[in-house]
């Protein structure tokens, strides 16, 4: 379902993507671990059609996100780090935007949008302004409105960062489930080793830029002699804590506490 | 087609839905139509060249459009820095469309605060000198729309050159103050030195003002049709440049 062979992102001097390669299979369960700055987000990027890579070959569903973005568009659904939905529009025209976008068919998207937003217990919420949902509601509207247009692949960039264990717990419940109902390929970053021991297939971690292990969470806990996943994690990354530059909204959020915040 | 018509509703609903908002920017033109209105009207009045208001509400309708329109482009970075704008990125359907269907979601937006304001200027004495009241007035929606258009279009090009807001207060001081101060919209453009007359013409919104003074009251100083001309190639060079820089935006 996603192929990715000798992949190379340089950004000037730094090569944050350095010659990897790696497969996931139809329905599989995927996960993708890394340090901060590993190279986790700009390999999604490039999955995603939102960054050419400097080179090396991309597949996904059978399209390569260079030279049909739209077919590849099409096959993916995708939770972001950040919350990408609209505020000021209401829970159901945020799903109902999506499906405008992605043209899924009128008939039957009523129910589709209900079954979905049922599936993450936020229909009852449907006409409530987005911008008065807690940070763990958003969440679960953004993985509804991923998989509203029959995804083949669902692309979470660390869907349960910041959220209790609770929600966490559902979280990975309606995905799992989805993954199941729907036969779709789920590929994921995170920073809770738990969870990736728990969830994923398979498992690939990324330091540097390259891959330096991958196989089931048991493989990678053989392999460095050790009892959980975040102690192979630790071996096979080192102990070092990772620098990251700061994003353009960790630095607009910075601006705006000093001027005391929004409006 | 349908991109299009969701991003322009979208823009439209969240302009109807932010009432602070919209209350809050009328604010400055109400301020600008009867402190500058009222205080100088005198003097203009003395100085042989009529009556103020009637010559200053165009002027600020034009402010008003320019101001809405400029910020609603310019949105677009809170859409990139809050995420709203990867949602459309990803979505398999054309980058122009997105922008197109924003920017006219936007310059209608605009438009819609334009003719608020025209109605309120009317407490502030404005009254129309029209021959044919309802062929001007459509003429008079028609410069606002292309006012709005175009600064619309300029804003969200210069948006899609910005990572955050830092730049934002470069864009107020050095684009859309002297557009605004620059365009005849509170001064008559005869009888300027010959530097500021040059500045003046090459200024959009000085034909966008002065279309909406020759709609409203029958005064414009260059042809109606010079100014219709000028608005639509200019909109359609910056909707251009604007949709290759955003076509160019990686996330």
């Amino acid at each position: 379902m996603i192929n990715v062979s000798n992949l190379i992102k340089k950004f000037g001097d730094f090569t944050a993507v350095d010659n990897i390669s790696f497969n996931v299979d139809k329905g599989e369960i995927f996960a993708f671990l890394g340090p901060n700055g590993a190279g986790k987000s700009t390999t999604i990027k490039m999955l995603t059609t939102l960054l050419d890579p400097t080179s090396g070959k991309i597949e996904i569903n059978g399209h390569s996100p260079q030279i049909n973005k739209h077919e590849v568009r099409n096959s993916f659904g995708i939770v972001f780090q950040d919350p990408s939905l609209d505020d000021e529009l209401t829970a159901y025209e945020n799903m109902h935007f999506h499906a405008v976008l992605y043209k899924v068919p009128n008939t039957g998207l009523k129910e589709r949008i209900k079954q979905l937003m049922e599936f993450v217990e936020l229909w009852d919420k449907k006409d409530v302004l987005v911008k008065n949902f807690s940070g763990g509601m958003k969440r679960r509207l953004e993985i509804a409105r991923s998989f509203l247009h029959h995804p083949k692949i669902i692309f979470l960039d660390e869907p349960t960062l910041g959220l209790d264990p609770q929600t966490r717990n559902h979280m990975w419940g309606y995905i799992q489930d989805l993954n199941k109902k729907e036969q779709t390929t789920v590929f994921f970053t995170t920073h809770y080793m738990e969870e990736a021991d728990r969830v994923a297939d398979r498992i690939a971690i990324i330091d540097q830029g390259r891959i330096v292990a991958r196989g089931t969470a048991d493989e990678l806990k053989t392999q460095t002699g050790t009892q959980s996943l975040e102690d192979a994690f630790l071996q096979l990354t080192g102990h070092a804590i990772r620098e990251e530059e700061a994003s353009g909204a960790d630095r607009m959020r910075g601006a705006f506490m000093r001027r005391g915040g929004r409006n | 087609m349908t991109t299009i018509y969701i991003m322009w509703l979208r823009q439209v609903k969240r302009y109807l839905r932010s009432k602070s908002r919209i209350i809050g920017s009328l604010g400055q033109p109400i301020l600008y139509l009867f402190a500058l209105g009222y205080g100088l009207g005198q003097v203009f009045a003395r100085a042989g060249q009529g009556n103020y208001i009637e010559f200053l509400a165009p002027g600020i309708i034009g402010m008003s459009v320019l101001f809405t329109s400029m910020f609603n482009g310019v949105e677009m970075i809170w859409d990139r820095q809050f995420g709203f704008l990867k949602e459309t990125l990803v979505a398999p359907v054309s980058r122009f469309n997105i922008m197109l269907g924003r920017v006219l979601g936007g310059a209608t937006v605009a438009t819609l605060q334009g003719l608020i304001v025209f109605v309120l200027s009317f407490a502030a004495g404005f009254r129309l000198q029209m021959h044919n009241p309802v062929l001007y007035f459509f003429l008079a929606i028609v410069f606002m729309f292309l006012i709005a258009l175009l600064f619309t279009a300029l804003g969200t090009a210069i948006a899609s050159m910005l990572t955050d807001f830092q730049g934002f207060q470069l864009i107020m001081s050095f684009v859309i103050m002297p557009t605004y101060f620059l365009s005849g919209a509170i001064f008559p453009l005869v009888g300027l030195p010959k530097l500021m007359s040059f500045i003046t013409r090459i200024d959009p919104l000085t034909y966008g003002v002065d279309g909406l003074r020759g709609a409203l009251t029958a005064s414009n100083h260059f042809a109606l049709s010079l100014d219709f001309s000028i608005l639509v190639i200019l909109s359609l060079i910056i909707l251009s440049a604007g949709s290759y820089l955003f076509s160019k935006i990686q996330i």
